[in-house]
């Protein structure tokens, strides 16, 4: 009997599946590329955390012992996390805030303007700037922070911004949200672009009184897609982060004091080879990221289709 | 001139409640956040245009005295030292972009019109999919794709270089967020009237796209612009700009003045694109008329 339904059902799917082949026609150029290009790689990639593996010799399944390794005895990873939490949670609802305020109040602006503003705050995230940053924090009297704090004679002598364990996490969150306005910032601008213009004058009519009404009650309920897509573009540029203290601080930083997971993972993985423990370091920070991206979009879901 | 322009922002003003003051106010704010945002931007600049011995001046000033393109100089000489003619470089990577971004746009905005319009057989499977590969970043998976690419015999094959990038989950995720905003009803009309799902796609939705389509330009271009050759193509002849001009400008803080010189030459084409770019998705807010 259950074996019956079962062959109904697989045969319903069936022809729902023909009945949709334009679909999968128009699917199918990108899904190749994908599945060869990113699923495969990921598939094969998840088993990883429970082995032991240093690229030299075929992986060896042990189980989780690098998931206890990580939380029971590895002092440092616990310290990152907290690092990470530190910095996710200042750079990522901040700069989120960020984007989309720029982005509404560029988008009030006259169109020339419009460009201009919208370049000058995306240009940080297509430039490659470590250099310029290290001369800017750079530690000597010709750094361009310290020469312009001395000529204050705010301080006496040179501050180490680098180096000093006081200053090289705020030095990194900085540098971060400069560069933290792309991707979803550019998404929002677009969204923004594309709300119906009509919606606005007849909110005119119905007794929108200003911007903020008009933001409140018609362009932010419109906005919901793009909210949801620089919000994981936030999530995944906040707690990934570590090519930034990586470039900037140094490697490994002054006392690990910008440590984040994702510069454990590279330490682990690109320094020691030991890709298991790399890789199980990641798949946590997966999971993490995975249930902040449900816990927003649930937030978001009455602005979804 | 400051006609034109009180005309243009009385035009923008249209909508409720607009007071001048307060799009002044706005303007003077995000000159202020600019200037901040721009500042590292410029010093990049300035110090790509200053003569060595300007570098290590005590205070460092903020504009050079001497300009000179002696940084650029020396950027196009390391390069020429190369094997390969300086055209050949660029012809790659002018190569890999181009069909980078166009493959990208094409196949993620089908693809992102089925996902976000049409229910079938593995459609919410297949979104969760893209998703969670966005969020899915372990350096595991490079090693994962250098096997694959191993597999398929791309290794030292130039087609290496384009095509692990022409399926962007990003992209296809921001085109995705974007259609699901189009009416099903203007959809449902199309098909009333006959029309098969391509032609729904390309002829009624992506003209309404334009804002999303350029934003993915942008992040195409980009990207595409900036893959270095590094472990998968070896040969001289296959490699792009990003890779050699990087070589030419790594050798010491003496020389950050060349650095900065190849930081801004790389910049140029990516702020074009951008400018064009923007510029179009601006225009279409004019007449952007779906209505359900």
């Amino acid at each position: 009997m259950a074996k019956g339904n079962n062959r109904k059902k697989l045969r319903r799917t069936w022809t729902e599946i023909k009945r949709n082949k334009a679909c999968y026609a128009m699917l199918a150029p990108f899904m190749i590329f994908f599945i060869v290009f990113t699923v495969i790689p990921v598939v094969m990639s998840l088993p990883m955390g429970f082995t032991d593996f240093n690229m030299a010799q075929p992986p060896k399944f042990v189980g989780f012992s690098n998931y206890t390794t990580l939380f029971f005895s590895d002092k440092i990873f616990i310290r990152s996390i907290r690092v990470t939490i530190v910095f996710a949670l200042l750079t990522g609802p901040v700069s989120y805030v960020l984007c989309f305020l720029l982005a509404w109040l560029i988008n009030e602006l006259p169109p020339k303007l419009k460009t201009i503003f919208t370049l000058i705050f995306y240009i940080p995230s297509m430039a490659n700037v470590y250099t310029v940053w290290q001369l800017i924090f750079s530690g000597d009297i010709n750094g361009y922070l310290n020469s312009f704090l001395i000529n204050l004679g705010i301080i006496t002598g040179p501050i180490q911004w680098l180096t000093d364990g006081r200053y090289v996490l705020a030095v990194t969150i900085i540098v971060q949200m400069w560069i933290s306005l792309g991707a979803g910032f550019l998404a929002l601008r677009a969204g923004f672009q594309n709300i119906d213009r009509s919606q606005y004058e007849a909110a005119a009519i119905e007794g929108i009184q200003n911007r903020w009404q008009e933001l409140i009650y018609i362009t932010i309920p419109s906005m919901g897609p793009q909210l949801m897509f620089a919000a994981v573009m936030q999530i995944v540029g906040s707690f990934t982060a570590g090519t930034v203290a990586q470039n900037l601080v140094g490697f490994p930083s002054t006392d690990y004091k910008a440590h984040t997971i994702m510069t454990h993972a590279y330490d682990y993985g690109w320094v020691r080879f030991e890709m298991g423990y790399a890789s199980a370091i990641c798949m946590i920070l997966f999971v993490v990221m995975f249930i902040c991206s449900r816990l927003i979009s649930r937030v978001l879901s009455k602005y979804m289709d | 001139m400051a006609q034109i322009d009180t005309a243009k922002l009385k035009a923008s003003n249209k909508q409720a409640g607009r007071k001048i003051g307060g799009t002044v106010g706005i303007f003077l704010f995000l000159t202020v956040l600019g200037l901040f945002m721009a500042m590292p931007i410029y010093l990049t600049i300035v110090m790509s245009v200053k003569p060595v011995e300007e570098l290590f001046v005590f205070p460092p000033k903020l504009y050079a005295v001497r300009p000179t393109l002696d940084n650029f100089r020396d950027m196009f000489a390391a390069l020429r030292q190369n094997r390969v003619p300086f055209s050949r470089y660029v012809f790659n990577s002018v190569a890999v972009t181009v069909s980078v971004t166009v493959m990208q746009c094409v196949f993620s905005s089908m693809a992102a019109f089925v996902l976000a319009k049409c229910r079938f057989p593995g459609s919410k499977v297949i979104n969760n999919i893209i998703v969670i590969s966005l969020l899915y970043q372990s350096n595991v998976i490079y090693i994962m794709q250098y096997i694959v690419m191993a597999k398929l015999g791309l290794i030292d094959n130039p087609l290496a270089l384009i095509l692990p990038s022409i399926a962007s989950p990003m992209g296809l995720f921001l085109m995705r967020q974007s259609i699901s905003q189009v009416p099903d009803a203007v959809i449902d009309a199309a098909k009333v009237d006959g029309a098969g799902l391509f032609r729904i796609c390309w002829q009624v939705v992506m003209p309404n796209q334009k804002p999303a389509l350029m934003t993915l330009i942008i992040f195409a271009f980009q990207g595409a612009w900036n893959i270095q050759t590094g472990s998968v193509v070896f040969q001289e002849q296959y490699k792009t700009l990003p890779t050699v001009v990087t070589q030419a400008a790594a050798s010491g803080l003496a020389r950050a003045g060349v650095a900065m010189a190849a930081a801004v030459f790389m910049l140029i084409p990516p702020v074009i694109v951008f400018m064009l770019a923007q510029k179009n998705v601006i225009e279409t807010m004019a007449h952007s008329g779906i209505k359900e």
